[in-house]
């Protein structure tokens, strides 16, 4: 059965199994390599996307359950004025050593601020907490994400 | 030292038509090495970044650096650009003096240009350099340029990394490329027996293939979801002969001398001489401990791998290019030249992971689908369950005090080998620590590491007090044959005994009733380390006094009793749950001249945040049936809901040589939280990590 998915305001058709797990939809079949897999259990946020602004960890539910909404990966969060301002404090902040976590903080950060503008510290604190990062970059990561909140 | 086998400016700067090539075998691994030597360049030549490029990192065409460890890149590869890129901007002035006339001194270089000044005479500087002759020898005692103010490029990969672009080993794509994942035995010393038929051919008929050699076995296919799919099927489908079990026996307890070899260790290095007796009646005793704990990247380890039939192509991250290129090649029966291996970025690593075992599988692999490259990734379980770990280890800590000072210290560190990267070596240590090779059918035994008896090495790193203490007795104790296949962590033995040894500093400064910066700066003769505590204090000082239930530790150590030097507090809280809550991390360094200072403090940051996740949370755990630390969920790591804030001083020295500092400061961190621990509990914990039951046990235990 053919299907298709909404990404980044783009509809695609879909040959995979419908039990495939999104991220591998997404990476194998649509190459779109930026949502990364890291677990595949949902424990450590690499594969996390917006779907209908809703942060998602994609690496579990199968793309069956997506038909009809409306994913935003990291490709395509520069689409919004708050994703924008949120790579971009990114990169002052250098929040990242290895980046391999990054795609899902961005994620993360531009679907909370999307949310609440202007969360507190245990807020964002507890928005990233689904999120891993092994490199030790959090500090910077918040500051990040404090930044983009007050430009 | 990379300099003596690389002796020419073109081993490590090459022009082309745009750019000034860069080349270095030591590889990016989120510690920005690259971004620090771009910036070095950028500072000796006046060159715009965007003139700079890093070269691939691969065998054959990069300098052989060996291993990307022990926090030497700066000095090692930094120090060879360093003073090519000095040698070259002389050769570059002479020809532009040859000519155009004048003095040395009365050219510049700015802005990729050699120029001048009073004049309009600009020459390219990449077009000159194309000019000179390949054979420059590197003069490594010219005197470096090193500007006032130096340039500050981007962390290089970082705008690639907040849009997805950034391409890790994980995400390459190549036509025709199959994906695979290997089918683990339950454990280390399961083998496999038989595989269901029916399994076999359902999965065959799929139009996957399974690729058995012994006990290792693995799942080949053109799509990823279905190829992780019948890896799971497989799995289910083996029969293993399961040897008895993984032994369950105390790890601890068998961190005794009577299963060790030991070696004293005098002024940081091993000797093969007789043990000194233990000190006579000393006034504090205390035994520190630290679980057998795992690198755990945030990517398990991957690999893609391609056999033409007669070269075999690897694309790996592995720190070591060179070695593991050996290893590979001696396992498969090639010649080193037949095997080419690319590094490409994965996640962090911080140590030997399961990366070179996984290249080394990912080229089994290719050798069965010849013609085919396989991108060959590991799963969580494989990598949480397989990867080798950083040896549990013990650290027996006796000191004797007398009028306020500590007149004698022992010391006894230990625990397993940190040695487990293929390195080539004796009785074929290479192939025999690639861990695919102990299940291939005609299988090796695991590989038993000789003692290290280097300076600061291995276990007994940073085992040797960096303070002035009378009488010391140091001994390294090597135990083999306990369960686990362990490896070279982020600061090897340093953690553990600067846990320990810090741990007792403070002890010994309250048993002495001394202020805990003063009592240790009665023990350090060496000014910048006086310097580091006395900036430390006064920024401490500067802060609100502690609320009500925090407690703050402080510890001090230099990397290797030689490289960075850390004075750091932690401020903390212990909840009414016994958990605690990190809340500021002060933190003062001494790395010598200062390259790239963002990534200096990046690497400090970091350093703290893993320890702080081994402090707190990390503890491998593994029953007869195999190791059950296998996701997140059963090893558990610090998230984001236990950062503290930050405040890092870096003491810059413009006229000392630059030191790694990767690994400065997890050891004083876990020491410096033990110590907070105690400030707010009055619990001496000696076993990492301080979960709440530990913390309930030892109040218990009062």
């Amino acid at each position: 059965m053919n299907r298709s998915l909404t990404i980044n305001g783009i509809r695609h058709d879909i040959t995979s199994d419908p039990d495939t797990p999104l991220v591998y939809v997404l990476r194998d079949e649509l190459k779109l390599k930026g949502t990364k897999l890291g677990c595949g259990l949902e424990q450590c946020g690499a594969c996390a996307v917006m779907v209908d602004g809703k942060v998602i960890l994609s690496c579990v539910s199968p793309v069956d359950m997506f038909d009809g909404k409306d994913i935003t990966t990291i490709e395509g969060i520069a689409a919004t004025e708050i994703g924008q301002r949120v790579q971009q404090a990114f990169i002052d902040e250098t929040a990242a050593q290895c980046g391999y976590c990054t795609s899902g903080l961005v994620v993360a950060a531009t679907a909370l601020l999307a949310e609440n503008p202007a969360p507190d510290s245990d807020a964002t604190k507890a928005a990233l907490t689904p999120h891993l990062c092994r490199c030790g970059s959090h500090p910077r990561v918040l500051n990040a994400i404090k930044r983009a909140i007050e430009t | 030292m990379s300099i003596d086998a690389y002796p020419h400016v073109s081993d490590w700067l090459t022009p082309n038509d745009s750019h000034l090539l860069i080349h270095t075998g030591k590889v990016d691994i989120g510690q920005r090495i690259s971004t620090a030597l771009v910036r070095i360049v950028q500072e000796e030549l006046a060159l715009p970044a965007s003139q700079l490029d890093v070269a691939p990192v691969r065998t054959g065409c990069a300098p052989d650096e060996g291993i990307t460890s022990g926090s030497n890149s700066i000095e090692q590869s930094g120090s060879a650009v360093a003073a090519a890129a000095a040698t070259l901007r002389r050769h570059l002035l002479k020809a532009v003096v040859d000519q155009h006339g004048g003095t040395l001194s009365d050219w510049t270089l700015e802005d990729g240009y050699i120029h001048r000044p009073g004049t309009n005479i600009r020459i390219n500087l990449i077009s000159l350099a194309r000019d000179l002759p390949p054979d420059l020898p590197v003069d490594p005692d010219l005197a470096r340029h090193m500007p006032d103010t130096p340039p500050a490029p981007d962390m290089r990969g970082m705008a690639d990394m907040v849009t997805g672009r950034f391409t890790f080993l994980h995400d390459i794509d190549l036509p025709g490329m199959w994906h695979a994942r290997r089918v683990s035995p339950p454990h280390a010393r399961a083998s496999l027996q038989d595989i269901d038929q029916t399994v076999l051919d359902r999965i065959t008929g799929d139009g996957l293939h399974v690729v058995r050699d012994g006990s290792f076995l693995a799942v080949t296919g053109p799509r990823e979801w279905a190829v992780v799919k019948a890896a799971t099927r497989l799995g289910l489908a083996c029969t293993w002969d399961t040897g008895g079990g993984l032994p369950e026996a105390d790890v601890f307890a068998h961190l005794a001398p009577e299963n060790a070899q030991r070696f004293p260790v005098i002024n940081g290095t091993p000797q093969k001489a007789p043990v000194p007796e233990p000190l006579d009646a000393p006034d504090l005793s205390g035994r520190f401990e630290r679980p057998y704990q795992m690198h755990g990247a945030l990517a398990p380890s991957a690999a893609l791998a391609e056999w033409t039939g007669e070269r075999l192509f690897v694309k790996s991250h592995s720190q070591g290019i060179y070695p593991l290129r050996e290893a590979i090649a001696d396992s498969l029966g090639l010649a080193p030249e037949q095997v080419e291996i690319s590094h490409i970025p994965g996640s962090g690593c911080y140590g030997h992971n399961a990366a070179d075992d996984a290249a080394y599988e990912a080229a089994l692999l290719a050798m069965a689908h010849p013609n085919t490259p396989i991108l060959l990734k590991w799963s969580r379980e494989d990598e949480h369950a397989w990867e080798p770990y950083a040896p549990a280890m013990a650290v027996q800590v006796d000191v004797k005090l007398a009028n306020g000072r500590i007149a004698a210290l022992s010391a006894e560190s230990y625990g397993d080998t940190h040695r487990g990267r293929p390195r080539p070596g004796p009785n074929r240590a290479g192939p025999a620590k690639l861990l695919a090779n102990r299940f291939r059918a005609e299988a090796m035994a695991p590989y038993i590491s000789p003692p290290n008896m280097g300076n600061h090495a291995g276990m007994h790193r940073n085992l040797d007090p960096v303070y002035d203490i009378p009488k010391t007795r140091l001994v390294k104790n090597l135990v083999q044959s306990l369960p686990h296949r362990t490896s070279a962590m982020r600061c090897l033995g340093a953690v553990a005994n600067i846990f320990a040894l810090e741990s007792m500093m403070d002890e010994a400064a309250r048993t002495a009733s001394a202020d805990p910066f003063a009592f240790r700066r009665a023990h350090l003769s060496d000014q910048r380390a006086i310097a580091v505590l006395d900036a430390l204090e006064k920024r401490l000082s500067a802060l609100p006094p502690l609320t009500d239930g925090m407690g703050r530790g402080i510890a001090y150590a230099q990397y290797k009793n030689a490289m960075t030097r850390v004075g750091l507090a932690i401020d903390l809280i212990v909840t009414e749950k016994a958990e605690v809550e990190l809340r500021r991390v002060t933190l003062v360094a001494d790395a010598g001249r200062v390259i790239d200072p963002d990534g200096l403090v990046a690497q400090l940051e970091g350093g703290i945040m893993q320890a702080a996740s081994w402090a707190l949370y990390e503890q491998l755990a593994w029953d007869r049936n195999g190791i059950t630390s296998c996701d997140w969920d059963s090893y558990p790591v610090i998230r984001f809901d236990n950062v503290p804030d930050f405040d890092i001083m870096l003491l810059n020295q413009p006229d000392q040589r630059s030191v790694g500092a990767g690994e400065a400061s997890p050891g004083p961190t876990v020491a410096a939280i033990a110590n907070a621990i105690f400030d707010a509990t009055g619990l001496r914990l000696r076993r990492i990590p301080f979960t709440p039951d530990a913390i309930t046990q030892a109040a218990l235990d009062l």
